[in-house]
Formats: structure tokens, sequence, C-alpha cells
């Protein structure tokens, strides 16, 4: 294997090796002879790859396309209607900071909060449930998003048997669904993936196996530093090459095959995968995670009447807007397609979900100026 | 591009593009031609022909957040803001400072004998004396404690202004950068960050006179990355020469405090505030020249070239990471620190 003794070792960022790890993934795109198209589903892939240019340095022949890699971006318009109708109602409200701002059918929680609801910001789960404890003539319901490694935080905290003015509101995702998603879509093209580091820290990389075997398509488990990217691009198209549909783990250092088995048993222990919608793309075989019935006591859908009715407007649809987000999420485009992108949608007056979140794709291009072609500018 | 706002937000007091375009929009329309450098460069300041030589002009007024600082405070910062405008027009010997405050009824006197002090210092330092001023005070919550305008004028033989440069000048900071900003704002979001973060607020006419002597006609544009840090300053230079830059991160002098800071929060420190630092561009031939002179004073030790001018691209700024290359961004609006 070319690349194997360039990633043995790698010191995550020497640009020297950076150079070497494109050089060779250039010689496997070029043995291939045609355009490859790769997606990786994960925000924080997408945020180092913009950060630090390394589409600038990949050859034009291979494709680097962000999938539905952002929680908060696929978290659904009447989810987050739901966590506002609760705050109006009375309760307080605690989730993590990006969904603060997103969008429900038609309010956020920020309205919610301009309007005087508690809506407060965690950074994570305990802090939800020190709320809890310190204010306990409250209703605290933590809205859960994120997939994997937050859901498992989450877990944690309902074993833990937590005060009883505290509730869960989950619209937790699973990752592996997301590449189900992009995989069945009809109009996809991709020929190969990049999966989530952090979500297969906890789910290991074998349950990446049965999805290669079935779609016949290669993928590869990598870190965030731009050198775990380039490694993970290599083997990545050199399985391509070969025309072998495994599953290969270039961020050994973090992930094995089997995974966190403790922190996927209180997973499965508290949680199942179900149905359910996922923004701008449509119904997710397994998508979401639900508490289970033995946890009906924290699960605030089950604890509380939830009126969505007076917070909800379904025809205030993004796509209405102009907003491309649904076919950006699937890879089918990119945030320069959209006519919105830097001009009336901006990170302060966002108008679909993948420019609010800071994992979403607009948010990133955006604050990384784009992605024009700097192949050849000032060399 | 942009529609126009009907109400004036925190953005479009934060040095990026909606500043500008407000600017542009509504300021513009006051100036009107003088024999120099006017309103409508949109430069530090002015410079005014008299006779032979250029009355160099500026005014800034100071709001911050806490008016103590580490490092430093809104005295120090009020005035050294002023001299260091007029010095990145090449007027390195100010002649007078104004000094106008704003109070908010309540303000502790206290407070104000300690910013007094300090101006007064600050002002000692950089060999510009303040020779006139005007106090008002305004009812509680119709100002926000305090609010220090200093205005400075000066003569200088020769104007520097910020459109000079052409491809192939090479653009050099005078230290490291983000030092002001981050030390503001892991005060004011309370990070309780380790390490020493102090804003790096001082004038800078000294080293800036240092660096035109040196270099002279070579040095062809100058400013001072205060609110938009450098990348604001290397958006604007680009912009007016009309040529792109190409700044090597690598190269970068950044504090590893600000460093991790940065990575933290999730704010790059190019884009943050520097109060102590100045982006001097020059032609090649004398870089090394302006370089040696910048590092042999106090304040320019860590002095290093940082980007280059090129001919493609005209208006762009590009980062080459070490890894690759993308666009600096420009900035715009309020910096916010990553919430999750
Ligand atoms: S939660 Fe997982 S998939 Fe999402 S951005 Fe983080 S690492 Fe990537
Ligand atoms: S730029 Fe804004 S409107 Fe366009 S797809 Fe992205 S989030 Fe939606």
């Amino acid at each position: 294997m070319a690349g194997k003794d360039l990633f043995q070792e790698l010191k995550f960022r020497d640009p020297v090796r950076a150079r070497a790890l494109a050089e060779a993934i250039a010689r496997e795109v070029d043995a291939i002879g045609r355009t490859v198209p790769v997606m990786h589903v994960c925000g924080s892939h997408e945020q180092a790859i913009a950060r630090f240019g390394l589409r600038a340095v990949l050859p034009p022949g291979l494709e680097l396309i962000m999938g539905p890699g952002c929680p908060v971006c696929v978290t659904d318009g009447p989810e987050v209607d739901e966590a506002v109708a609760l705050a109006l109602q009375g309760a307080r409200v605690c989730t993590y900071g990006d969904m603060l701002r997103l969008p429900g059918t038609a309010r956020s929680l920020a309205d919610a909060q301009a309007d005087g609801a508690k809506v407060e910001v965690v950074y994570s789960v305990s802090q939800a449930v020190e709320l809890a404890q310190k204010h306990p003539e409250d209703e605290v319901v933590f809205l859960g998003s994120g997939f994997e490694t937050t859901a498992v935080a989450t877990a944690a905290v309902a074993l833990a048997s937590p005060p009883k003015n505290f509730s869960i509101l989950s619209v937790h995702k699973y990752v592996p669904a997301a590449m189900n998603v992009v995989a069945e879509s009809p109009q996809t093209n991709i020929e190969g993936y990049i999966a989530a580091g952090h979500a297969a820290i906890i789910t290991g990389w074998g349950i990446f196996e049965p999805f290669a075997a079935r779609t016949g398509k290669p993928v590869v488990v990598a870190g965030f530093e731009p050198l775990d990217i380039l490694a993970a691009i290599l083997q990545l198209v050199e399985l391509m090459r070969q025309g072998k549909a495994e599953v290969a783990n270039v961020y050994p250092r973090c992930v094995t095959k089997e995974g966190n088995l403790p922190a996927q048993r209180s997973l499965w222990k508290v949680f199942r995968p179900v149905t359910g919608t996922w923004r701008g793309i449509a119904e997710v075989r397994d998508g979401n995670l639900d508490l289970r019935p033995e946890y009906a006591h924290l699960d605030a859908r089950k604890r509380f009447r939830i009126d969505t009715a007076p917070v909800r407007d379904e025809d205030a649809e993004e796509a209405a807007k102009g907003c491309i987000c649904g076919s950006i999420m699937l890879g089918l485009a990119n945030p320069g397609d959209c006519a919105l992108f830097g001009k009336t949608c901006v990170p302060e007056s966002p108008v679909g979900a993948c420019m609010v979140s800071s994992e979403g794709q607009c948010r990133i291009w955006h604050t990384y100026g784009g992605v024009p072609d700097l192949r050849k500018v000032g060399t | 591009m942009d529609k126009p706002v009907a109400k004036i937000g925190l953005k479009h007091g934060s040095g990026g593009r909606a500043m500008r375009q407000l600017i542009e929009d509504v300021f513009l329309t006051l100036a009107s031609p003088v024999d120099g450098i006017g309103l409508s460069a949109l430069d530090d300041g002015a410079a005014i022909r008299v006779g032979d030589r250029w009355l160099v002009v500026t005014t800034d007024s100071h709001v911050v957040h806490p008016i103590f600082f580490p490092g430093g405070d809104i005295g120090r910062l009020s005035v050294s803001g002023t001299v260091n405008d007029l010095a990145m027009m090449g007027a390195t010997e100010p002649l007078g400072l104004t000094c106008a405050v704003v109070l908010e009824d309540g303000f502790p006197r206290a407070d104000l004998e300690r910013v007094v002090a300090s101006m007064r210092e600050t002002a000692r330092e950089a060999n510009a004396p303040i020779v006139t001023g005007d106090t008002k005070v305004m009812g509680k919550d119709e100002v926000d404690g305090i609010v220090l305008n200093t205005t400075g004028v000066a003569l200088a033989e020769r104007v520097v202004s910020d459109a000079g440069l052409r491809a192939g000048d090479l653009l050099i900071v005078t230290g490291t950068i983000g030092d002001h900003g981050m030390a503001i704002m892991s005060r004011r979001h309370d990070l309780r960050l380790e390490g020493d973060l102090r804003s790096d607020v001082a004038p800078l006419n000294g080293l800036v006179r240092e660096a035109l002597r040196a270099g002279g006609e070579d040095v062809v544009a100058m400013k001072d990355p205060t609110r938009g840090g450098v990348a604001g300053v290397l958006h604007e230079m680009a912009a007016k020469g009309k040529v792109g830059i190409v700044i090597d991160e690598t190269a970068l002098p950044v504090r590893d405090e600000v460093r991790a800071a940065g990575e933290m929060i999730g704010i790059d420190p190019l884009l943050v505030a520097n109060e102590g630092k100045a982006v001097i561009a020059v032609r090649a031939r004398a870089a090394d020249k302006v370089l040696a002179a910048l590092r042999a004073h106090p304040l320019g030790a860590s002095a290093t070239v940082i980007a280059t001018a090129i001919a493609e691209r005209p208006g762009a700024v590009i980062l080459d990471t070490g890894f690759g290359k993308r666009m600096l961004a420009e900035p715009e609006g309020e910096l916010l620190p990553r919430i999750c």
C-alpha cells in the first residue's frame, strides 16, 4: 500500500507530510482516470478541511463533498417547535448553543427567550441537571441534540437518576443513518465515504462493514487533524482504485473496531433508533434516537402535553425562501450554488439551518471565505 | 449587495464590512474635496497641505468593556489610539491631543482619576501633549460608563496612505497579533483562561519613526490593525491597492496563550483587535532594513514579514496555511465566541 508508510507515524500538522500525501492522492486519482466524488459526513471534518485550505491541494479530479454531517442542521423544524412550545408553556429549556437560533417552522428558542421564556444555553447535559437542582420550582427540560457522541452523555445522565423536575426532549441523531440516506438517494454519485472519527470512537469502525458491503463503497474512519484527513482520503482513493468496498480506520489512536462498549451499552439502554424526519432531507430510517419506554418518566414528550399548534407555521418552509440546505446536505449542491449565500444569508441573519450551526456547511464556508479554486494562486 | 438597514446595530461599529458599508452610504456624503487626503479616502486620518508640509488630523472615540483590563485601560487606549492613527499616516511627532469625556451619572471618581493618570503617563511616553478638552455628564443609562474621545494633530514631511501597495511588496507586522482582543474577550466572557493574556496597547510613533527612517520612500502603506484585526487591515490594503495578498500563516507571530484562547473560543487571532501593532507594507528591497530597524526597538522585537502582495485576484486576501490555501474572510460584525 503506497500510503501506508506515510501515515504510520503521523505528525499531525506537518506540511511536508501533507504535501507528500496530497501528491500520493493525486497519483491515485490519476490512476483511476476520472473524477471521483467522495463524501465526508461530519461538520468537524468540514471545519478542518476549510480551515486548512485542503481543497486547494487536492487534485481537481477529487471532489470532496460534505454530507449531512451536522446534527443541528438536520434537526427538523417541528422538533424545534416542541422545544419552543415547552418553553412558552413555562418549562426551563436548556440546550447547546447552536440550537438557540435554529428556526422551528416559524420561531426559534431565541425568539421564545426574547418573549420572556426561560431558555438557557448549557455546555453539557450535567449543567442542565445542576439547573434542575438549583430550580426545584421549575420543570427543567434538556433539549438533547447531537449524534452518538453527545447522546452518550445524555444517556449517562438518564442512568444516574436525575432530579424529579428534570426531563429530556431528545432530538439526538444517529450517524450511520446519515450515510444510508446519502447512499440510498437516487441522485447520489458518491463513490466513497469518510466517516466521523468522534462518532466512531463510540460505535467502533466495525459498524460500517455492513454498509460497505451493502453499497459496494469503501468507508474510511478519520480523525480531525489535516494529516488525518489527507491520510483518510489517500486510503479511500486507494481502495477505490482497487475496487475494494472495505472499511479502513486511519484514526487508530482513538477508534477501535468494536468501539467503546460501556458507552454503547448505556446508549442503547436509554435510547432506541426510530425513524424520524431530518430537515430538508425527508424521513430517515433509524435516524433519530428516542428514549426507550422504560425512561418515559424522563421523556419530555411523555411527561408533558406539548401543544405546538400556537408556534407552528407549516407554510414557512426554508425552501420557499430560496434556501437549498436540503440539496447541500445530500451533497447535491454546495453553498456557492445558493443565491442567498453571503448576501441575504449570513451568520448574523441566517436564512437556513446550514448557516446557523457552527458545524453547518454554509456557515463554515462563509467563515473561511468560500472555496474558490486556489490551486494555482501565488505559487 | 446588502439591503440598507433601518437601524444601526453593533456590527456597524465593529470595523468590518457592515461598518464600511455604513460609512460609505452615510458619512461619505459629508466629504468635500481637500488638498490632500480627506474623508473620502477613508484613511486613518486626514492630511491637509500646509505650505510644503502636511497637517495630519485624526479623531477617535473609545469605548471598551471592561475599562480596566490586563495590560492597560481606556485611558492608555485613547491616547495610544490617536497617536497611532497619526503615526500610520507618517506623522510621528504629535503637536497636541485633545480629550473629550462623556461620563455616566454615578461614575466613580476614583476610576476617572485612574484613567486620567494613565492618559497622562501614556501621553508622556508618546511625547504627545494633551492641550485641550471637554467634559459632559449624561444621565444614568444614557451612556455606558465612560466614552473618551481624543483628537490629534501633527505635521509631517511626507504622508503615507494605506493605498500604496503594488504586486511584489512585502507586509510586515511589528509584533505578535491578537493580544489586545483576546485579553478583552477572555475578560468579557469570563473565560478564565490559563496563562497570561495581556493587551499590547502602546503608542507606536517611536517605533514607526524608526521604520520610516530606515525605509524612507520604500515604506508604501501603514495601518494599525485595531478593530477587524490584521485581516481587516489586509482586506483594506488589498482593495485600495488593487492587489491580492497572500498571508503565510506559519510565519504569523502569535503568542501561545493567544493561540490557545483562539482555538478554544473559535476565533482567529487574525480577526481580533491589536492596540500596539502596525502593519507596514514595504517595497521588497527595503524589507531587511525596515525589519532590522523595527527589531532594534523594544516594541518591534518580534517584527516579521507575514504576507506578499500579488497581481492576481485584486482585492482578495488568501491564507496559505502551510497545508493548503483558503480565502481569509473579511471580518464582519461582532466576534462571537463559539458556544458549543
Ligand atoms: S458530532 Fe460527530 S459527526 Fe457531528 S461534527 Fe462532531 S464528530 Fe462530526
Ligand atoms: S446559504 Fe443560507 S439560504 Fe442558502 S442554503 Fe445555505 S443556509 Fe440555506
